[in-house]
């Protein structure tokens, strides 16, 4: 078998393999490349700093399945750590029911390392059916759609829920999404109530999301664990947490990969290539 | 009240999606017809989950939450990771520039991966803002892609709305059935 037969048939468990190790690999040696942070994730960070300690809440709808936490708990953990720190108030639902859980994870995890108080700093309402439903009823009242939280406590009886009504007492929706739930909040809660929203999405949904990011309908984005990344890294130069990076260890790994992945693009096109030449030449 | 007709609504599509599931894998197991096995996970997966869920809670810390987070995470993270292994071996296989638009669509994805990694900048930071990786891609996106992504949304909506005006007057009547 000559060389170019070679580079045009690698086996795909070679493939693999190469992909399994620079995954791995990087964990156990860092790179430490430095993460750039965008426009768009400065803008959601920038946003959530304007916002006065225990003025206006955020709502942080984490719609998000567990195919997806890789990439968008860490974003959802940075978000949250960041409003604690700031002692900003945060209420916490999600559209989908494979997120319940999570959110509460979530939620709870990061409360917990600021010392936050369930009910006075922070609630979690969980899961109701009926997207278009639940963001237009928001925006009538909160506690209407809800009625109690997710641990089935009424909303009346929670001070932190004392003065929040609808969206004219949220600053800032954010919705982390692997489906098109940020198009809802977009479609209803921007469109109808001028709802401020921001979002962080999967990396290959992040490109769907650019005309809204244009038009200013979102005010900012994280995409994919990149955009966790550069959160994180905002987060802790701002000093609010010293806890373990996860997405910026995970970038590494990213980094090798797409490295890898275009080195494969580039070796098959050379071997497409030189095999048309080749058989131009026998021709 | 929209809402409370949503939750109506959502339970007996819940009922209906719970008798489908049962009854499909229950033939099959019942059959014992290939793959049979993997029904039987699936039902004994939905016996635990629910019982753990209903009878013990699903708040931290609960038994329902335990498996949530040791066995369906992990396990709902392994399929999405996967996704790397083939992508790889695809564009190895299929990514070739045979066209013109078949290469542009190659040098766009290959700056956007880089692009869209701390390496693309680590390799570029030298060079002015504007010819940095990072920016090429950042352009990429809120150029081109965002054009194509309007025309497409355009396109989609124009196609619904027409679509709906063809049911309303009458000119399509494929939804009710009844002949090719």
């Amino acid at each position: 078998m000559n060389w170019l037969a070679r580079l045009s048939n690698i086996d795909r468990r070679m493939i693999f393999v190469l992909i399994g190790a620079a995954v791995i690999i990087p964990f156990f040696r860092p790179l430490w490349l430095p993460v750039h942070v965008t426009e768009h994730v400065k803008n959601v960070f920038d946003f959530i700093e304007s916002i006065p300690p225990d003025g206006q809440a955020v709502l942080v709808s984490m719609d998000y399945s567990p195919e997806t936490l890789p990439e968008l708990y860490p974003m959802n953990l940075a978000i949250l750590r960041h409003c604690f720190a700031r002692d900003v108030r945060v209420v916490g639902m999600t559209l989908d029911p494979r997120g319940i859980g999570i959110g509460e994870m979530a939620i709870k995890t990061s409360a917990d390392e600021y010392g936050k108080q369930y009910g006075e700093d922070y609630v979690y309402l969980g899961f109701r059916p009926g997207i278009v439903a639940v963001i237009l009823g928001i925006g009538e009242d909160i506690k209407r759609v809800f009625g109690t939280d997710n641990y089935g406590a009424d909303l009346d009886s929670l001070p932190v829920m004392a003065h929040l009504t609808n969206y004219d007492d949220i600053s800032l929706v954010v919705t982390l999404a692997s489906s098109t739930y940020p198009e809802s909040w977009i479609s209803y809660a921007n469109s109808r109530y001028h709802q401020l929203i921001a979002c962080g999405v999967t990396a290959v949904m992040a490109a769907d999301f650019y005309p809204w990011l244009q038009t200013g309908q979102f005010i900012g984005m994280l995409g994919g664990l990149k955009g966790a990344s550069e959160y994180e890294l905002l987060v802790e130069n701002a000093g609010y947490s010293r806890e373990r990076k996860t997405a910026t260890i995970g970038m590494d790994a990213q980094s090798v990969v797409h490295v890898l992945i275009v080195l494969f693009i580039v070796l098959g096109n050379i071997a497409y290539f030189a095999s048309r030449r080749s058989a131009g030449g026998d021709a | 009240m929209i809402l409370d007709w949503y939750i109506v609504v959502y339970v007996f599509a819940l009922v209906i999606g719970l008798q489908t599931i049962i009854h499909h894998h229950y033939h099959k197991i019942r059959r014992k017809t290939k793959g049979y096995w993997y029904s039987m996970v699936t039902l004994v997966s939905l016996a635990v989950m629910g019982t753990a869920g209903v009878f013990f809670g699903i708040e931290q810390g609960s038994f329902f939450m335990y498996l949530f987070r040791h066995i369906q995470v992990p396990l709902g993270a392994t399929m999405f990771s996967l996704l790397a292994f083939f992508m790889a071996s695809a564009a190895y296989r299929a990514f070739r520039a045979r066209t013109l638009e078949a290469t542009l669509l190659l040098v766009a994805a290959v700056i956007v991966m880089l692009g869209r990694v701390p390496l693309g900048y680590f390799l570029t930071k030298g060079l002015p803002e504007g010819f940095q990786i990072p920016a090429i891609t950042e352009w990429i996106l809120m150029n081109p892609n965002m054009a194509a992504k309007r025309g497409i949304m355009f396109g989609v909506a124009l196609g619904m709305l027409s679509t709906a005006l063809k049911v309303i007057v009458g000119i399509e009547r494929g939804y009710l059935g009844g002949g090719k």
